[in-house]
């Protein structure tokens, strides 16, 4: 008989990566953790295209842009647990400091007036900003909440066990907002 | 002289003086009751509302900061409405401002991030009010940021009641409402300030801090405030 190892997915929305670099922070952990859960899709691994039947996804970033809004409900759909891992993900944090003022607001202050040699704002390629950051709740369900910029290593290492061994975390007393 | 009035609170036999609110009578005791706007050598206001308790027999929640002791009085302090409310009020405390933790002056120190913990919020359920809201760093030495102020009004209290200046006050209303220097002119002009900064360090958050902090970097000092107000009591 063969055990199946867990499936579990990092994604990248609006933030620093800080989460991410956070996570790795667990150090050697890391190999306890692939003895028991494949990384099927993050940032720091090459897979194309976010599999079906996840089991825990870590949701790094705020809601932004027309491409993170695609990604975390395709995300969502395919995973059993979202984790917003981190104040973006669980408040807007930083990247919503632009709510109150609005999108235009800002493209023209980092495109226009900053004294660029061609100066426009990008229309091609780049994913269109939405009027509003949003936290992931927001927009999709959100099964734990993780606070901290960024959440420590122990916490998210924390995290991930409890829900690997069937368990939701209970992270009251381990961490908050600004971390 | 004071008459003893004795009563429960979560249904513990205590005793306090008449002229004493349900706030003093629980500290007494050792019981927590959450408090954000209050602090000892200010008036109270009741204007956070998170200090609400339930009293027996009444049919609205009370602020336990304002409400004197009664005999034969039952109050209890941790129902789970009481626990619902709070959280839903921090959370609106969040939602209303642009309070962003990890760029904050105080971020570690700060009242309104340490009572979230306290009642359980980590994330808010309420969408977020993003108001444009004014800084002004018209002061020599201090700044008030209104992203971060949640309206407790310790500045307005402090100024008037301890300094006897009476700079700050709040303009607008509702919504709107923000805390001003005198008639809604820039601090730094004021005529009034004596630049003491009591305000700054009563501020729960990080509306008022000193200019040249960073995130994480402003410390409030408020030992110096019961000291004041009990040495001019035994005056």
């Amino acid at each position: 008989m063969t055990t199946q190892k867990a499936r579990i997915a990092t994604i990248w929305l609006d933030g620093c990566s800080g989460c991410h670099m956070s996570f790795l922070d667990i150090d050697e952990r890391l190999l306890a953790l692939a003895k028991v859960a494949d990384l099927v899709y993050s940032p720091l691994v090459d897979h194309k295209k976010f599999p079906e039947d996840v089991a825990v996804t870590l949701v790094e970033g705020s809601v932004s842009s027309t491409e993170d809004l695609e990604k975390i409900k395709h995300v969502r759909a395919h995973s059993k647990f979202i984790v917003s891992m981190g104040d973006c993900a669980v408040t807007g944090n930083v990247p919503s400091m632009r709510n109150p003022l609005g999108v235009d607001v800002i493209l023209r202050r980092a495109y226009l007036e900053e004294g660029l040699e061609n100066p426009q704002i990008p229309s091609l390629v780049v994913p269109k900003l939405l009027p509003l950051v949003k936290p992931v709740h927001a927009v999709v369900k959100v099964d734990v909440y993780v606070p901290g910029c960024p959440p420590h290593a122990e916490t998210l290492f924390y995290v991930v066990s409890e829900l690997l061994a069937g368990r939701l975390p209970d992270l009251t007393k381990m961490t908050r907002f600004g971390v | 002289m004071s008459v003893v009035v004795t009563l429960k609170i979560n249904d513990i036999d205590v005793s306090g003086q008449e002229d004493e609110t349900i706030l003093d009578v629980a500290r007494e005791h050792d019981i927590y009751i959450p408090t954000m706007c209050h602090l000892d050598g200010l008036s109270s206001v009741g204007a956070c509302r998170l200090c609400l308790v339930e009293v027996k027999g009444m049919n609205r929640l009370v602020t336990a900061c304002t409400v004197k002791v009664a005999e034969g009085m039952e109050v209890y302090t941790e129902t789970e409405r009481l626990k619902k409310y709070r959280r839903m009020l921090v959370e609106m405390l969040f939602s209303e401002g642009n309070h962003i933790c990890s760029v904050c002056v105080v971020n570690g120190r700060c009242e309104l991030q340490s009572m979230a913990g306290r009642v359980g919020v980590q994330h808010i359920t309420l969408p977020y009010y993003n108001p444009l809201r004014t800084l002004d760093t018209t002061h020599e030495r201090f700044v008030i940021d209104r992203n971060r102020c949640i309206l407790c009004t310790r500045c307005v209290r402090v100024c008037d009641e301890i300094e006897g200046a009476h700079t700050w006050d709040l303009g607008g209303r509702g919504i709107e409402s923000h805390v001003v220097t005198d008639l809604n002119t820039f601090w730094g002009d004021s005529p009034t300030c004596t630049g003491c900064s009591k305000c700054v360090h009563v501020c729960p958050t990080g509306a008022l801090f000193e200019k040249g902090r960073s995130v994480t970097e402003m410390t409030k000092h408020r030992e110096f405030l019961p000291y004041l107000t009990m040495m001019r009591e035994k005056k």
